[in-house]
């Protein structure tokens, strides 16, 4: 009798989290997740938080843009404006652009969800951006992660593809003529052009079909892939584990930090509020696409500072650089190198980078997992390949604000195209340059702070009256960072089985002389002791 | 096959710091040195000044929780803001207000979470950093063979790799499935349409009157003095019932007036132009953004889109920027109204290049 | 003890301060009193003979070298004649005119001249043939129609100065200045003079209650903020990416930097 009052008291006693706790596990299983996963480790570096920095802002525009869905539509239907804002009042407008015009004047808090979603987008595609210049020049592209790289990349076009499609909606004169370029540069398409410039408008530009075509990929397609390709990015984080920096007592078999229950779920979950709060401030007190100054889409008028969003700016600067008259006819057909040429580079820089970790994996031949992130100075090809990278691409997007670069400077348009022009080529190779030598000369700075220590700033008088600067030595924690890093020597050619040596064993010593014939080793135990010995 | 070269001194790569025995790979051309440095170990811990202090602990406390409730007080005034900053007609003033203040309101909401649960992770969460082993990714040599094996077991069930003509007949149906889905999407292209045709011509005819944009007003030949610029549309184009933009899209033009004198004409264009004033389609040669930045004095006429330059004085032919054809010049004369008209269509196609143009 | 205030004959310290006060009161009240100043539309005849014979002088005096004694135009300056009142009143009364230095184009500056000058000048000019006249009031103070100005404004203007009047850059150095603090009467007058390379926009082209609906818009655009908030300038996309990346990114790399941070 005893033991029913103590178990009935006891079942009183269990509070309501737990009873609940226990319903919903006995139904999904959830504690051996909660088990396995609860405590797991997340690496703690800043720039591992860019990734969650483009995460965070997504979700921005998926709800932001839910909201925007109720109140826009996307038809162009010939509509006369009626409603807050005067100098459009009568004026003939397609109803996708009246619409947005309603949610900025006549739906409250309408313009500040129009510009959150904006704004976020544009943080969205800068945060993908700079994560992925950390994943580059940290190397964490390397084996097991090539494939998350490639996902990554698409992640990366899409996020663009979103961002094209959904300013294009309101239908107003900045984007209309964006897509007139867009539909110009179709047309210059050899064979397939002209047709595929119909397909896209259904007929000739604009047509009354565009707008509805773009919503449907905008709201419906691309959000969808982004969010599987987000799910398949991040579950390989996952299965991989992040990569964490090297450090005392991390070890390519370990991974080492704060548990996710409870720091790294307060610091993340934190951050995810900030960044919302970050894109909020600056919705609530910027402007972002004023469409009531541009106006409906005509194909008359033009603003002077006719420029796409920032991250389609490589493509227009591509486009503004080409020299005077590269088209011509031929067969009786026109060949427009004018367009073929910058699509023909844009392309090329994208299946590079998108391959870099193929490259440089078959030149390294080096086949094990790698988890311990490289410090950009210790990869200096790499580092100053990815600097003539960012020069070409930040030439290119430099160009396409070229005349709001003459007015703000006081230069010609034509000074600023002749010089970018030189600079987008002559460019990167100077920062590979000077970047691959300054990584080199930090990396010997490392090697002279393991061996000799920190300058203390201490001076002292030695007997003999000379004068030195103490140094400090490093303890076996700071000097562990300096050490252990890896180091790549060039490839040897030697003889295949048959006795000879193929031409893609010479280009793969060719490119293994260029990437590491420049060495820093790092410093090794014997160093050290022979370095003390005979200093001291 | 070349070998991959370990050049200098190396180890097997089982007693490397670098690599535990299970992610032994070919090591490429690593250079792994045999006298490297042994990883340390974890830092001691240190402690934070919250974890030492109690004042500063219970500061910090106080922190977290008054930014938890300056977040709910950022909420309130965030729907507060949305009543009292409502939107009056015709006022963007109005629209100002509101957009500040349920915005502001929101980033307090927001970022009074957010720094508290950062804040209280940084100097209040006592956690100990967490350590998870790494396990191979390709998984144990067992789990391999494990697969194997069972790929092994289903070819033999199944005959997949034994029955060949089943198996490619298969795999040519999958992948002819997808077709009809994607000769569908044809459907998107209009059925009817001859696109070179279109492209080739203009609203513009024998005796289309010029008309102002957008008004639709005829203009005379005497409306338009030297140094004049005026925007043209075809007269007619405001009444079409459909395809007034398609139609505009291929018929504006930029009207000017120069002193004949300046003017350096063809031979046999010289009677396209009527006493200096001069009609070119404003559709640029490039990727068809309006060019209309017309300068009177250096006659250049500029696009703003890729800074195509055309000089008006010497049939629009391109003196800098990415395109490559001169605007094409509209035939005009003047009626016996005094109305300039066009003397016929463009006679080439405008705007953009496409493949078919010759 | 009650200390009075001790009557020593020292000054009080604020007494300096109180003497300059009141002796660049005094000055300044001096001179607004007594200056004709810029800021006060002098009402000048057009016709009389005193205001050509003013205008000639200060013609003479500033303009001839570049503009020729009767403005017939040199090597250095065109000839004025047939420019109209209008071409006088806005190139001298936005300080292009005189001109301080060869360059693509005149830079506006400080005007050199009082308003009631600048009127001289002009009915000088206008005097030596005829020519547009600076507009009638009512034209130029608003109260026309914003959205058909608006329409005319982005057709005719914006690719030029951009569509919320910004600015914009042309050929050779040469640039559409922003209209975001001219005045009515100014915008007028460019429209139907084409001011150095602005193209002419005479009545024909766009009618007087057309520019007075364009100046409506323009002004419409100067009295209302923009209801998103800071404009950057309404320069676009490009102000737009710029402050993306340095503030909203900087500021968000800055955070990420102290989250991570080990906390002391």
């Amino acid at each position: 009798m005893s033991t029913t009052s103590t178990r009935s008291t006891a079942l009183e006693k269990r509070s309501f989290t737990a009873a609940a706790s226990d319903y919903i596990n006995d139904r999904t299983g959830l504690a051996v997740a909660i088990k396995g996963l609860g405590r797991k480790a997340f690496p703690d570096h800043w720039s591992f938080l860019l990734g969650e920095v483009a995460l965070f802002s997504f979700i921005v525009i998926l709800v932001s843009g839910t909201f925007l869905t109720f109140f826009f539509q996307a038809s162009m239907a010939e509509v006369h404006y009626d409603g807050s804002y005067v100098p459009l009042k009568g004026v003939e407008m397609s109803v996708a652009m009246a619409s947005t015009l309603d949610i900025s004047f006549d739906i409250r808090g309408g313009l500040f969800v129009r510009q959150m979603h904006h704004w976020a987008a544009l943080l969205f595609v800068a945060a993908i951006g700079l994560h992925m210049l950390r994943v580059f020049f940290t190397g964490a592209f390397r084996k097991p992660r090539e494939i998350n790289w490639v996902f990554g990349f698409i992640l990366f076009i899409l996020a663009m593809a979103e961002g094209f499609t959904g300013y294009s909606l309101p239908d107003d004169l900045l984007s209309g003529n964006g897509l007139r370029i867009i539909d110009g540069m179709v047309k210059g398409m050899p064979i397939i052009g002209t047709w595929t410039s119909f397909l896209l408008f259904g007929g000739e530009f604009p047509g009354t079909d565009i707008v509805g075509r773009l919503y449907a990929l905008h709201i419906l397609l691309l959000p969808a892939l982004i969010v599987a390709l987000i799910a398949i990015h991040v579950g390989y984080v996952f299965i991989h584990k992040h990569t964490q920096f090297a450090g005392p007592g991390r070890e390519p078999t370990n991974s080492v930090g704060p548990p996710v229950l409870p720091i790294y779920a307060a610091k993340a979950g934190g951050f995810m509020f900030i960044i919302w709060g970050v894109i909020s401030l600056i919705a609530a007190l910027f402007t972002i696409n004023p469409i009531w100054n541009y106006g409906p889409y005509d194909p008359s008028p033009v603003s002077a500072g006719t420029q796409p969003d920032w991250y389609i700016g490589f493509a227009d600067g591509a486009l503004r650089l080409i020299p005077p008259g590269w088209e011509f006819v031929w067969l009786d057909r026109t060949w427009s190198f004018n367009i073929l040429v910058p699509l023909i580079v844009i392309g090329g820089f994208i299946v590079t980078v998108l391959l870099y970790p193929f490259i440089e994996a078959w030149i390294k031949g080096d086949k094990r997992e790698h988890h311990i992130a490289d410090r950009p100075r210790n990869a200096p090809t790499r580092t100053a390949i990815g600097a003539a990278g960012v020069t070409f691409y930040a030439g290119l997007w430099a160009a396409a604000s070229s005349d709001i670069l003459s007015t703000h400077f006081s230069l010609t348009i034509e000074g600023v195209t002749h010089f970018l022009q030189a600079a987008v080529i002559i460019g990167p190779f100077i920062a590979y340059f000077i970047t691959k030598r300054v990584c080199i000369a930090l990396q010997k700075k490392d090697r002279e702070i393991v061996l000799h220590g920190y300058e203390s700033g201490r001076i002292v008088k030695l007997p003999g009256g000379e004068f030195i600067e103490v140094h400090q030595p490093l303890d076996e924690y700071e000097r562990w960072r300096l050490v252990s890093y890896e180091n790549y020597a060039p490839l040897m050619i030697r003889p295949n089985a048959r006795g000879k040596i193929t031409a893609g064993q010479r280009a793969r010593a060719g490119l293994s002389r260029w990437f590491f014939e420049d060495r820093i080793a790092p410093v090794t135990k014997g160093e050290l002791e022979s370095s003390h010995s005979t200093h001291h | 096959m070349a070998q991959d070269d370990h050049s200098g001194t190396e180890v097997a790569a089982a007693d490397s710091s670098h690599a535990a025995p299970e992610f032994a790979g070919s090591t490429g051309t690593a250079v792994i040195p045999h006298d490297g440095f042994e990883n340390p170990g974890f830092e001691p811990h240190r402690p934070r000044v919250t974890d030492e202090d109690a004042s500063r602990q219970k500061r910090a406390q106080r922190t977290v929780y008054t930014l938890f409730y300056l977040s709910i007080l950022g909420s309130v005034w965030a729907i507060a803001a949305y009543m009292l900053f409502p939107i009056e007609s015709n006022d963007v003033g109005a629209v100002r207000l509101n957009n500040m203040f349920v915005g502001l309101g929101a980033t307090l909401a927001l970022l009074g979470i957010g720094f508290g649960a950062v804040h209280w992770g940084k100097s209040l969460m006592t956690s100990p950093e967490s350590i998870d082993i790494r396990h191979p990714i390709g998984g144990t040599e067992a789990t391999k063979a494990g697969a194997v094996e069972v790929f092994r077991e289903a070819d033999e069930e199944s005959g997949f790799s034994r029955r060949s003509v089943i198996r490619n007949s298969l795999i040519g149906a999958l992948l002819v499935f997808p077709l009809p889905a994607v000769v569908l999407f044809r459907g998107l292209a209009p059925q009817d349409q001859m696109p070179v045709e279109l492209l080739s011509h203009t609203m513009w005819a024998k005796g289309t009157r010029l008309a102002l944009d957008p008004s639709g007003v005829p203009i005379k030949a005497s409306d338009i003095t030297v140094g004049s610029a005026f925007h043209v549309i075809p007269e007619g184009l405001n009444d079409l019932e459909h395809g007034r933009l398609e139609e505009k899209a291929k018929a504006a033009v930029l009207l000017m007036r120069l002193e004949p004198s300046e003017l350096n004409q063809a031979p046999d264009r010289e009677s396209w132009s009527y006493d200096g004033i001069v009609a070119y389609s404003k559709i640029c040669t490039h990727v068809g953004c309006p060019v209309a930045l017309y300068e009177q004095h250096t006659h250049h006429l500029l696009c703003p889109c890729h800074q195509s330059q055309f000089d008006v004085a010497n049939h629009c032919e391109v003196i800098f920027g990415p395109a490559k054809r001169p605007l094409p010049q509209l035939p005009i004369a003047v009626d016996d109204e005094g109305y300039l008209i066009a003397q016929s269509d463009f006679t080439e196609p405008v705007g953009p290049s496409f493949w078919e143009r010759s | 003890m009650n200390r009075s205030k001790r009557r020593t004959g020292r000054r009080s310290p604020l007494a300096t301060v109180a003497l300059l006060a009141l002796g660049l009161v005094f000055t300044g009240g001096a001179y607004a009193a007594l200056s004709t100043g810029t800021a006060a539309q002098a009402e000048v005849d057009p016709n009389s003979q005193e205001t050509i014979e003013q205008g000639k002088k200060l013609f003479q005096a500033n303009c001839a070298t570049c503009h020729g004694l009767s403005a017939q135009g040199t090597d250095n300056g065109p000839s004025l004649i047939g420019v109209g009142a209008a071409s006088v009143d806005f190139q001298v009364g936005t300080g292009r005119m005189p001109m301080q230095m060869q360059g693509p184009q005149a830079q506006q500056k400080p005007p050199q001249f009082t308003d009631e000058q600048v009127k001289q000048l002009a009915y000088y000019v206008a005097s030596l043939g005829p020519g547009p006249d600076i507009p009638a009031d009512h034209l130029v103070n608003g109260g026309g129609d914003a959205a058909n100005g608006a329409e005319l404004f982005r057709i005719n203007c914006a690719m030029c100065h951009n569509v919320a009047g910004a600015g914009g850059a042309l050929t050779e150095g040469k640039f559409a200045p922003p209209l975001n603090d001219v005045s009515g009467v100014h915008i007028y007058e460019a429209m139907v003079t084409g001011p150095q390379n602005m193209p002419v926009f005479n009545d024909l082209n766009i009618s007087p209650e057309d520019k007075r609906d364009v100046i409506t818009y323009l002004q419409y655009v100067q009295d209302n903020r923009s209801p998103g908030g800071f404009e950057l300038g309404s320069i676009g996309p490009v102000a737009e990416g710029l402050f993306i990346w340095i503030f909203g990114l900087g500021a968000i790399v800055a955070i990420t930097v102290w989250i991570t941070a080990k906390s002391n």
